[in-house]
């Protein structure tokens, strides 16, 4: 995947967990908790999706990695980009 | 799907789920949906373990836990079960508090909550507005030391009706008191304060839990009810299975909803754990239990309207070692009206009064049976208040005390809100300790409720997923 793939994975998948959400204006240097509604339990869903799907796993301690858009694409491009 | 045979199962399974609380359900709901085989084991011979309901002479349906949930539980309905279960959720607009200190309806969120502590109370509006934005930044890595009463005596010192006000409720949701943690009072009381009070519409716990056995079927998951777990397998420091009625089924991993004590003690053995982690376990201290008093009210018959949820007392101020004793006089109503079943078209009403298990436990029968008689009487009697000629309306009435829940749920103590905030880091480091085995279920005041236990089934759930995966 290249790194557009991946941030259009990651909408897609957070447009699933939050389809009440406006994504259109979302900004990639800033945490997506303070952009739209997103709670822990949304995260988590994050994450078990991209397991699920990709066979990703983001170990807990990682978590920070993804608080922003362009923090997560950083952070899932190594591991997807043979996806 | 009830039966004692295990004939209908297969000999080894991804993962077993001994229980099926809301945590238990919705863990294996979600492991369903991970494509893992599953196995639900239920020691009674229905699901929802205290998300229940049953059935009496008249007509009735008493609902047990269905007295009100955070809007969150809409979210968690939608994502983790179906649309359709989330769709039914409605909220609960008329809570009442009435009380020899104050007395109103509100619906419980933080615009009325603020209106009625800045007009009612006279809290200046500055300190209400910092108060709400305190606790709804807590989180559970925050400082856990200081204690919900240190809160509330920061923000309102020495105003025993706004801390009554603040706690009863919450008191009533989770057993937690002043003496625990600020974050799991700070936590559970925002997740109501966001949006209110909410409850299921159209059907009581009774279709919500057939609604959520359906969908498990759907997903492949087998279910066994009236088989209680006799033993977690532990061969080489890993589970390799549960024994139920003798028999030995294997599994890679097994997630326990049953009571975290008795999880360790007996499914497991104390033998199977390291001496510093069994020091751990041995601190966690058992939530309180309940008396319930549930009385229905005759077919063809009315009530007017007075609420949905009343917390009432008679007792001057608030006290949360005296709500767990015998001679109580603060209780929650849950009023059911036909809205909720209704097929039926029939009204009911169910008292809740947190309770020690010690009061209970060692009367002799006769006494027993007059504390329940004197409970009834009681309850009634404060009924009346609200319900005035109730007893000419009503033709059932019976009464649960914590040997009742100790019975049906098997908990230790019939503890009805399972343990205080230890339990939490006991019941997350089991799979540290012996890697296969998961707890689930009602923990460390947070994942209380109903929708603490369903969240806390998924956080389960992507655990075990994440460890079948290694």
């Amino acid at each position: 995947m290249t790194r557009e793939d991946i941030r259009s994975t990651i909408l897609e998948v957070i447009a699933d967990i939050v389809p009440d959400e406006d994504l259109s204006a979302l900004t990639g240097d800033v945490r997506i908790r303070d952009q739209i509604e997103l709670d822990s339990m949304d995260f988590l869903d994050i994450i078990m999706e991209l397991r699920k799907r990709y066979g990703v796993e983001v170990p807990e301690d990682d978590y920070m990695e993804l608080a922003t858009l362009d923090g997560s694409v950083n952070y899932l491009e190594p591991r997807m980009k043979e996806i | 799907m009830a039966g004692d045979g295990l004939k209908d199962i297969k000999s080894e399974y991804d993962v077993i789920v001994i229980g099926s609380g809301l945590a238990g359900l919705t863990c294996a709901n979600m492991l369903a949906k991970f494509d893992r085989s599953v196995l639900i084991l239920e020691q009674h011979t229905k699901l929802g373990g205290l998300a229940t309901w049953f059935k009496r002479k008249g007509g009735h349906i008493f609902d047990v836990s269905l007295h009100g949930f955070p809007a969150g539980m809409i979210k968690t309905c939608r994502k983790y079960w179906t649309p359709e279960i989330a769709k039914s959720i409605v909220q609960l607009k008329g809570i009442r508090f009435d009380n020899p200190q104050f007395s109103f309806s509100t619906t419980f969120d933080v615009n009325d909550f603020t209106r009625i502590m800045t007009d009612n109370f006279k809290i200046p509006r500055e300190i209400v507005d910092d108060f709400f934005v305190t606790v709804r930044g807590m989180n559970f890595y925050d400082d856990q030391t200081m204690t919900t009463g240190e809160l509330f005596n920061k923000f309102f010192p020495g105003r025993e009706d706004v801390v009554r006000l603040l706690m009863e409720p919450i008191t009533y949701a989770n057993g937690s008191t002043l003496d625990d943690p600020a974050i799991s009072y700070g936590i559970v009381f925002s997740n109501f304060m966001s949006k209110g009070v909410y409850t299921f519409q159209g059907g009581g716990t009774d279709k919500v839990v057939g609604d959520m056995e359906t969908e498990l079927i759907k997903n492949g998951v087998d279910i066994k009810t009236g088989s209680p777990a006799e033993k977690i397998v532990i061969e080489n420091k890993k589970t390799a299975g549960v024994v139920v009625n003798g028999k030995t089924i294997k599994s890679n991993a097994v997630v326990s909803n049953g009571n975290l004590i008795s999880t360790i003690r007996n499914l497991i053995g104390y033998e199977n754990f390291s001496e510093k982690f069994i020091e751990e376990v041995k601190k966690v201290r058992i939530n309180n239990s309940s008396c319930q008093v549930y009385i229905g009210i005759k077919k063809g018959e009315k009530i007017d309207y007075i609420g949905d949820l009343l917390f009432t007392s008679t007792a001057e101020k608030f006290d949360s070692k005296a709500l767990c004793s015998k001679n109580i006089t603060s209780r929650t109503f849950s009023i059911y009206y036909p809205a909720t079943r209704p097929e039926t078209g029939m009204y009911s009403v169910v008292s809740s009064t947190n309770a020690n298990y010690q009061d209970w436990a060692y009367l002799s029968g006769e006494e027993y049976r007059a504390s329940k008689e004197e409970l009834i009487e009681s309850t009634l009697n404060a009924l009346d208040k609200y319900l005035p000629g109730i007893r000419g309306k009503i033709d059932w009435v019976e009464a649960a005390t914590p040997k009742t829940f100790e019975s049906y749920t098997l908990h230790v103590d019939g503890s009805s809100f399972g343990t205080k905030f230890e339990g939490l880091k006991v019941s997350m480091d089991l799979p540290t300790e012996l890697p296969g085995v998961f707890h689930t279920g009602s923990v460390g005041i947070i994942m209380s409720g109903w929708l603490g236990a369903a969240n806390y089934g998924v956080i389960t759930a992507n655990n075990v997923d994440k460890y079948l995966r290694l």
